[in-house]
């Protein structure tokens, strides 16, 4: 089971109104490399991998679902005040026409979330290279949006969320090392 | 609708600190059990964020519920504000 | 010591239409070189580690767009 804490992972600040930003961050929210995506694609996995990675993966799955909540803050935060006049200037109108204030899970153009996005091969490799190439992409989609932005406060956000991808990726690459290991001797320092 | 003071958001970044420790320390674990010196560290902070989250809950309310957290009466794990909305 | 970027120079054509960008790059962070990470590495303090996004300070590699990288005169 999952129990919610009633906290943001990281402080999140958002300087100004600005929904513009707002259609740019939704693409790690309802993306393909998304913070969804992310948490459904490694929760779903670890059922069928071997018992020394269940436990990573599911550490970083859950990790996955604080991500999700603080890109929904930011986005909430953005658009929260904005009116229809100001999302339409930027370029929220069709987003307002179907979903009004709502945060929906889709990608910066407004295309829905699908679960072709995220794969189980049920072979513990093929699903690590997945889970490796996730996290690359995912770093880069945050140094895209840290290219769009110019808001400080938010890039200090995205550059939290950036690195945990480079952590996530570290892990899963000690992963694939754990499975290539003989038998299960253990690791010796 | 009234605003939380200052220290709810000095007292909540002390426990996000020691929690994100926690979390990187977690996933460093899960590849590297036998770290004897991680695992001690581990533990260090895990006494330290039980102290932090009942400061925190005697001044601010809940963190967690289903029982994982005590509640005031009336209950208030339900009070604004949400983590988004601070 | 490995950079944590790296860059090229595209092929610059006479006929391109837009003002060509002589240099190009891309991040090359930390953990591809890393291996397996040994134990007892360098950490930051709880407070750091929030801000850095992880409390080991090899893997640390923030990532700045060039607006910013003006503002602050950080070198890449």
């Amino acid at each position: 089971m999952w129990i919610y804490e009633k906290k943001l992972q990281y402080p999140v600040r958002v300087g100004k109104c600005n929904p513009a930003l707002a259609k740019y961050l939704i693409e790690q929210y309802g993306g393909a490399d998304g913070e969804l995506a992310a948490a459904l694609r490694y929760l779903n996995q670890r059922y069928t991998l071997p018992n020394k990675v269940i436990g990573l993966l599911t550490d970083i799955g859950t990790e996955e679902f604080a991500h999700l909540e603080i890109i929904a803050t930011m986005v909430y935060k953005l658009t929260k005040d904005a009116t229809p006049e100001q999302l339409k200037e930027a370029g929220l109108g069709d987003h307002y026409a179907n979903h009004g204030q709502g945060i929906f899970y889709h990608n910066a153009s407004g295309v829905p979330w699908t679960a072709a996005y995220i794969a189980a091969k049920g072979d513990p490799i093929a699903d690590l290279y997945e889970d490796i190439a996730a996290e690359e992409k995912a770093r880069a989609t945050y140094q895209n949006l840290i290219n769009l932005s110019d808001d400080p406060d938010i890039n200090d956000t995205l550059r939290f969320l950036r690195e945990r991808e480079i952590i996530h990726a570290q892990r899963f690459r000690e992963a694939v090392e754990l499975l290539k290991e003989d038998r299960d001797q253990k690791k010796v320092f | 609708m009234n605003q939380v003071p200052t220290e709810y958001y000095q007292v909540l970044e002390q426990l996000q600190m020691v929690d994100f420790v926690l979390v990187d320390l977690t996933l460093y674990l899960d590849t590297h059990p036998d770290d004897l010196e991680a695992i001690k560290q581990f533990n260090h902070y895990t006494k330290e964020r039980k102290q932090l989250k009942k400061a925190f809950e005697s001044q601010f309310g809940p963190l967690l519920q289903y029982g994982n957290s005590y509640s005031a009466y009336p209950w208030n794990w339900a009070d604004c504000p949400w983590p988004w909305q601070l | 010591m490995n950079t944590h970027h790296k860059t090229y120079n595209p092929y610059v054509s006479p006929f391109d239409p837009c003002p060509p960008i002589q240099v190009k790059t891309y991040s090359t962070p930390p953990h591809l070189y890393m291996g397996y990470q040994p134990p007892n590495l360098q950490q930051f303090t709880p407070s750091e580690a929030l801000r850095a996004g992880t409390i080991w300070k090899a893997f640390y590699d923030p990532y700045y767009n060039t607006l910013e990288m003006a503002k602050e005169g950080i070198q890449t």
